[in-house]
């Protein structure tokens, strides 16, 4: 089961709370929250394409890695992942050091490599002064920058249809068993490069190589959920099968009429 | 020998048998060990057994008779891997020490009929102290310098005792020391003779194992797992292996003396699907001490319970990785996590956990057994003991070698391994497995040990060591490693997955002869981030074998690119086949050329048509006149070997 991210704890809390510095602004942040997010909380952009802050930490896009020291360390530095580091008393940060910034291009260059057709990429890439990739551009490429988002999403959701297959470069994201996809498209929304292709026509969604019928909504008509989604909530969330039968804003229409017998 | 079916109650029942079995075995005037390794197996080994087992038993009279005169009783045991592979298949004679090599079927009764009936020596079976060109023979093992400069802890029984009888096990002084520490030492005083010892993980990193101990001591918990890494993976490395396979009780009562020290009730062992020999052994060794009472609940008749499971690994080098092969145990994908938590901390399950591998765990019997100081006089200053390694590659004698950490890679390549096939230059050796660096002659004087490989720009990793002669091109040494590591890259991280594919490429490109200057400035780049970026040890350590050989070899990349020379004559697009004056028109390569690239007539000159011709080297082979050479960037480097090679 994928944990949630830990809550950050009350900062009244003075032994919960460390004292660091991060490109030479001190900051107080929660003991053991993650770098990325208490740099993030505090206005200091750090990049990442495969942190989602409602799912574990990965680790592997390696964009977020910044340099940290501390105090009798002897000006040693050393790179680490800001998003999986839990902060300690007296740490040091530099998030835009020359060393973390030349790691960032190395990193965003070969992932221009692999997508050089993503519109992100090349976006985020360009901001480092990379234009093209001065390494082979992968043949017939995808987007896929295999940042795992949809994977864990999907352990999330407790569907558990898609993962990585094979290894190294060879590696890719497909669903093993078709039949445990709810074609809820949580993976397809999260995807930070769109590189999960799906589309929906005439009351059928489209996505991992099958057809979804959609559920229509009992008052206005719109397709909404597939069924097999609809099954997947009532078993995980116990609310009953009818909560599923109206659209989101039908929904709240009915309820708005209610309350307003209510109240008036 | 019978296989053990007593259930031991108590300690002392236990200390009963081992004198009971001892004094059995001591009655035996000889033993022939017939090696089981996975070398001499390939070779025979079982059939070999077989036969040995059949000549004795059908000479039982004679050897009864004998007995009354001579008083000879005969054991004939399968042992793990003797070491000595390229003798393989071996045989041994004990306590003689007399040492059969390359033993077959067919010769295999004269040691029965000749050696042990008529107490000869079968001198054609003798190993040859230059195998290859003569020389003398040698009747011991004990004699021949390849075992003579060994010291060996954690091959202590591999090749000595039955891996899969118990009994045999206990008569070679197995578990005593966990009978020691469960009668008279205190989890804590076990943990401190660990630490005392100076033991360093087998695995690679080389951190203190006693401290790991220490920290998983310390920490709050429930529950608390210990387990063996059996993943072995390096290409050409097989100590683990070799003590999986040859010796499982002594690597199972070490995991019972860490489980003792760290109060830890279960474990797993992790093995590679890929060794089933070793999966075999363990499991019943497993069953065996369970039937025992060595495993499981209240062990010898104790309050100390310990449970223990095995698990196969499905194939990925990167599963031997501690946090991706602590996954791969929970079920999940084997892929490594960054360990700013500890696995000490959190581990399996997000619980404590010790991990360590299969030579450490070895070693732990015999560092409580015989004590913290015996251990840690051997070695150098800061890595303590002897350390195994799988010596392969251009070197006559391969096999296992344990040495004290400490001996040069000189005494290692040169005494111990006997130098370089056909006595060619050497060129280089590569140390700590696919991700290892390679070192020059230069380097040859190293104290081989943790940090001063490390700081050469090479490391200890598990101990392969593979060794390499002048016709051995660099570059495409470093490609074949990164090759080998893309394969089994898990490909979570960026500068890992990608960075593998394109440094490939770059090198790729280079042995191709299409390589610019400044390729490998890009190259020492990628590698950098690669080392500092990458999201486990596998990645960090990938770039190694690149930025060794640039940096020792880095005229060897320069020549590739600017002469369009490979020095070794190994890169294919670099070299052609050329037939020089000496050839006297015998047709041999004309006929064994696979697509008829050669023309000429009987004891005419033959001549090799560029345009045809694969260079896939045949016509060379062939040649009884040494009349085909490779040129390479305009230069015959064939002679060039040569020249230097005399």
């Amino acid at each position: 089961m994928i944990k949630a991210v830990e809550k950050p704890v009350s900062h009244s809390e003075k032994d919960k709370t460390v004292r660091i510095t991060i490109d030479g602004r001190s900051i107080d942040a929660p003991k053991g929250m993650n770098l990325l997010e208490v740099a993030r909380s505090n206005g200091i952009d750090i990049p990442s394409l495969c942190y989602h802050p409602g799912l574990e930490a990965f680790g592997a896009c390696r964009l977020c890695v910044v340099e940290i020291t501390k105090p009798g360390w002897e000006n040693w530095r050393k790179l680490v992942t800001s998003c999986l580091y839990p902060v300690e008393e007296d740490l040091i940060v530099y998030t835009r050091s020359p060393e973390v910034m030349e790691n960032r291009r190395v990193v965003l260059d070969l992932q221009l490599a692999r997508v050089p057709n993503s519109d992100v990429i090349r976006q985020l890439a360009a901001e480092y002064g990379i234009h093209d990739t001065t390494y082979t551009k992968r043949k017939d490429a995808d987007n896929c920058i295999l940042c795992g988002i949809c994977v864990r999403v999907c352990e999330a959701v407790g569907a558990n249809a898609i993962s990585t297959l094979s290894r190294g470069p060879d590696k890719y994201v497909e669903v093993p068993d078709p039949e445990a996809c709810i074609g809820c498209l949580a993976c397809a929304e999260s995807c930070p490069t769109d590189a999960i292709g799906w589309h929906e026509e005439n009351g059928i969604r489209h996505i991992w190589h099958r057809d979804f019928e959609l559920v229509e909504c009992e008052t206005c008509g719109k397709p909404i959920l597939t069924q097999q989604q609809i099954d997947h909530f009532v078993e995980k969330s116990g609310l009953e099968e009818r909560y599923f039968a109206k659209c989101d804003s039908c929904r709240k229409k009915e309820t708005a009429v209610s309350i307003s017998r209510v109240m008036f | 020998m019978s296989a053990s079916t007593v259930t031991f109650s108590s300690i002392d029942a236990l200390h009963k048998r081992a004198a009971k079995v001892k004094a059995e075995q001591e009655k035996h005037s000889m033993e022939v060990l017939v090696c089981a390794g996975p070398g001499c197996i390939a070779q025979g080994a079982k059939e070999i057994y077989q036969v040995i087992t059949d000549k004795l038993d059908e000479h039982k009279t004679a050897l009864k008779k004998k007995k009354l005169e001579v008083g000879v009783q005969l054991v004939s045991k399968c042992t793990g891997c003797h070491g000595m592979c390229e003798a393989g298949p071996v045989v041994t004679l004990e306590p003689s020490h007399h040492f059969y090599t390359h033993v077959t079927a067919k010769n295999a009764g004269d040691i029965v009929e000749k050696a042990i009936l008529e107490g000869e020596i079968i001198e054609k079976l003798l190993y040859h102290q230059e195998a290859r060109k003569g020389g003398n023979t040698v009747k011991r093992y004990t004699d021949i310098p390849f075992y003579a400069l060994q010291n060996r802890i954690a091959l202590r029984n591999v090749g000595v005792v039955d891996p899969l009888d118990l009994d045999d096990y206990l008569a070679h002084d197995g578990f005593k020391a966990i009978a020691k520490a469960l009668t008279s030492m205190t989890p804590e005083e076990v943990a401190d003779e660990v630490e005392k010892s100076g033991l360093r993980g087998r695995g690679g990193a080389g951190f203190p194992t006693g401290r790991k101990w220490k920290s998983a001591l310390r920490v709050k918990k429930d529950r608390v797992w210990v387990i063996c890494n059996g993943d072995e993976g390096d290409p050409g490395a097989f100590m683990d292996r070799a003590i999986m396979e040859g010796d499982p009780y002594s690597v199972i009562e070490g995991m019972l003396l860490g489980a003792y020290a760290l109060g830890a009730t279960e474990g797993y062992i992790y093995v590679r699907h890929e060794y089933p020999l070793a999966v075999k052994h363990l499991q019943l060794a497993i069953e065996k001490m369970t039937a025992a009472g060595l495993l499981g609940d209240k062990i010898l008749g104790t309050d100390f319970s310990f449970h223990l499971k095995l698990t196969r690994g499905g194939g990925a080098f990167v599963c031997g990785e501690s946090s991706a092969l602590m996954r791969s145990i929970e079920g999940k994908v084997g892929e490594p996590r960054a360990k700013y938590v500890r696995s000490v901390e959190k581990g399996l399950h997000d619980e404590p956990t010790v991990l360590n591998n299969v030579e450490t765990w070895t070693c732990i019997p015999a560092i409580i057994h015989k004590g913290a100081s015996w251990f840690s006089s051997l070695g150098s200053k800061t890595s303590k003991g002897t350390k195994a390694f799988s010596l392969v590659g251009k070197v006559k004698h391969t096999g296992l070698v344990e040495v004290p950490m400490g001996r040069t890679l000189r005494e290692i390549i040169f005494d111990i391994g006997g130098g370089i096939i056909d006595d060619r230059p050497f060129k280089a050796v590569q140390t700590g497995g696919p991700s290892g660096g390679c070192l020059p002659i230069d380097k040859l004087d190293l104290p081989v040990d943790f940090d001063t490989l490390a700081k050469a720009g090479a490391m200890m990793g598990s101990g392969g060591m593979i060794v390499m002669d002048d016709r051995t091109c660099m570059v495409d040494v470093a490609k074949y490693f990164i090759n080998f590591l893309i394969g089994e890259s898990c490909g979570k991280c960026v500068p890992c997955r990608e960075g593998l594919r394109q440094v490939y490429d770059l090198l790729d490109k280079i042995t191709r002869g299409d390589g610019e200057m400044d390729d490998i400035d890009k190259i020492e780049a990628l590698c950098h981030t690669m080392e500092v970026a990458s999201l486990c040890a596998l990645g960090k350590s990938a770039p190694y074998p690149v930025t060794s050989t640039i940096q020792y070899f880095r005229e060897e990349y320069e020549e590739h690119i600017r002469d369009h020379k490979c020095r070794a004559g190994v890169c294919k697009p670099l070299i052609k086949y050329h037939i020089n004056k000496d050839c006297t028109g015998c047709l041999v390569c004309k006929r064994q050329c696979p697509v008829e690239a050669i023309s000429g007539e009987k004891k005419k000159l033959h001549i090799i048509d560029q345009d045809i011709c694969t260079t896939c080297g045949i016509c060379m082979e062939v040649c009884n006149f040494d009349a085909v050479d490779i040129i390479s960037g305009g230069v015959t480097v064939t002679q060039q070997l040569e020249k230097a090679a005399k």
